[in-house]
């Protein structure tokens, strides 16, 4: 589909002369082939050699390689990211002081532009001797918490006040009426924002990668492919469909999570 | 029926209830109630909507603490009762937890209470008899309809054995036939277990049915305004076109009239 777009609005393109059909007004993306490159050129760059140091591969085995790289990043910063937004979200839970005074900070925590903060990290972490690694997880983390502590406060009140007033009855203490209604009751609101944080983790993981100038990464090679965007546009292209495949793929695993964890109980019976 | 010897089940000793005390809002629901309970009865609360009935059942389980005056519950505090978790309490809608299975709903109070595992299994297994759902035992909750979703609510308000049934419009929700159905279930369970009922409902025909005792109150702020004694031996369907029957709903309805209750 996007393909047949890509090649169409490219063949108008080159049929008018750079012009929106029988106007003069010109088109706002120019079509010649270094701007836009052909989608075969692009998927025959995927199965064409790159060198690798001292040895070449296929550049889809090249963007594999390091799209590994990148996705352990992203996993390290799914994890702490969603861990700290649930961990966020039972304090604020627990102590409506502390929603009042997190809440605000973590809303403005999303506004502080991530390559400004990106180096800033990157210079702490160098300072404490962690590897880059950790700081580019760390900057994934930023991305990740802040949907999980939203929609996980949201989850954790959700349960409506007759299953509230039910625990009480039996006397049940804080932790096992988090444990056994407020979590479970999350679940539904968790996962939206667990696929959000997924996708994000990879952003933060590439953005990560970009802005402190690994040797290695997804982001590294989006970076050096950009450097040579005007003679070899196809490799740019084709290790930015590597990038969304990466993001598409951890969408699908927490998908799949999901369905795993909640099981379809909406058949009807009675 | 009564277990519980010459206790009584609930006293409520000049219980007062005012929300948003100290405030501008100040809202008195409930002044001056003076009522005994004996154990193994069903008492229904019944009154026009505003009349604090609620509140009062929620006072009797501690899930809201008087204003003024007390209420005791065998002998005990309301909050001693509470945390020695003695009462099981079904609310007008089932509030089954949904990923739970209905097995699992029904030992979610026992699950609270550190039993053993196998213990469980054989308690819900008896109250999935008692309630007659056998078979949905390993159902979700929202595979069931409204009135057997209601069953599982006092299967596990039962599972424990609680000595207090607190039941807040438990059949409010259901059309009715089914709550007609759902209160010869429950006259039927409370016969087998002989446990202590105290039921809210705004259904006149309800109250005469299922009670030895309707508790009329009227409204702003709620106070007891007379206690009516329901004698019709054992129901059964043919109770409901009893002449007594009538009879009961007959005063509970003037009652109601005297209070301006229009129901």
């Amino acid at each position: 589909m996007i393909v047949v777009l890509w090649e169409g609005y490219k063949w108008m393109g080159q049929q008018t002369g750079g012009n929106w059909p029988g106007t003069g007004i010109e088109l706002p993306v120019s079509t010649d082939d270094i701007i836009m490159p052909h989608a075969a050129d692009i998927a025959a760059e995927l199965v064409s050699d790159i060198r690798d140091g001292r040895s070449t591969l296929p550049l889809s085995v090249f963007l594999l390689k390091k799209a590994w790289f990148t996705l352990q990043e992203a996993a390290i910063g799914f994890f702490l990211g969603s861990a700290i937004g649930i961990g966020l979200a039972v304090l604020m839970l627990r102590w409506r002081v502390a929603e009042r005074g997190l809440l605000p900070w973590i809303n403005v925590s999303q506004t502080v532009p991530l390559i400004a903060l990106a180096p800033i990290i990157v210079t702490w972490g160098r300072n404490q001797g962690m590897p880059d690694i950790v700081s580019i997880s760390l900057i994934s983390t930023y991305l990740t918490f802040f949907p999980v502590a939203v929609s996980a406060l949201r989850g954790l009140q959700s349960p409506d006040s007759a299953h509230v007033e039910l625990m009480r009855s039996y006397a049940a203490p804080w932790r096992t009426t988090l444990f056994k209604l407020r979590l479970p009751a999350a679940r539904p609101y968790l996962f939206p924002a667990f696929k959000i944080a997924a996708t994000l983790s990879v952003v933060g993981a590439i953005v990560g990668e970009i802005s402190i100038g690994t040797k290695t990464g997804l982001g590294r090679a989006i970076l050096e492919f950009a450097l040579r965007y005007a003679v070899w546009p196809e490799r740019l292209y084709a290790s930015v469909i590597g990038a969304a495949a990466l993001g598409l793929f951890v969408f699908g695993m927490i998908s799949m999570a999901e369905r795993l964890v909640l099981r379809r109980t909406d058949e009807v019976v009675a | 029926m009564s277990s519980g010897g010459e206790v009584p089940a609930v006293v409520v000793d000049g219980v007062g209830m005012v929300f948003n005390e100290g405030t501008g809002g100040e809202v008195a629901a409930l002044d001056g109630i003076d009522l005994t309970i004996r154990a193994g009865e069903f008492v229904t609360l019944i009154g026009p909507s505003g009349c604090g009935k609620s509140t009062l059942l929620r006072l009797i389980g501690d899930l809201l603490t008087p204003t003024a005056g007390g209420v005791s519950v065998f002998d005990k505090s309301a909050h001693e009762s509470r945390t020695g978790q003695d009462y099981g309490m079904v609310f007008q809608h089932a509030g089954l937890f949904d990923w739970r299975k209905v097995k699992a709903n029904i030992e979610l109070p026992l699950e609270l209470r550190d039993w053993s595992k196998t213990d469980r299994n054989a308690r819900s297994a008896e109250m999935l008899d008692l309630v007659k759902l056998d078979e949905f035992g390993d159902h979700y909750p929202r595979q069931l309809s409204g009135g057997m979703q209601q069953r599982v609510s006092i299967a596990r308000a039962l599972s424990f054995e609680p000595r207090l049934l607190l039941m807040d419009e438990p059949f409010g929700a259901l059309d009715e036939m089914t709550r007609e159905h759902m209160q010869g279930e429950l006259l039927r369970i409370w016969g087998e277990t002989g446990t202590t009922v105290v039921f809210v409902t705004h259904s006149i025909s309800e109250a005469a049915f299922l009670s030895n005792r309707v508790i009329v109150l009227s409204p702003r702020p709620g106070r007891v305004h007379s206690i009516i004694d329901v004698d019709l031996g054992e129901r059964t369907p043919d109770t409901r076109e009893d002449p007594d029957f009538f009879a009961a709903a007959t005063t509970i309805r003037e009652a109601l009239r005297s209070v301006g209750g229009a129901e």
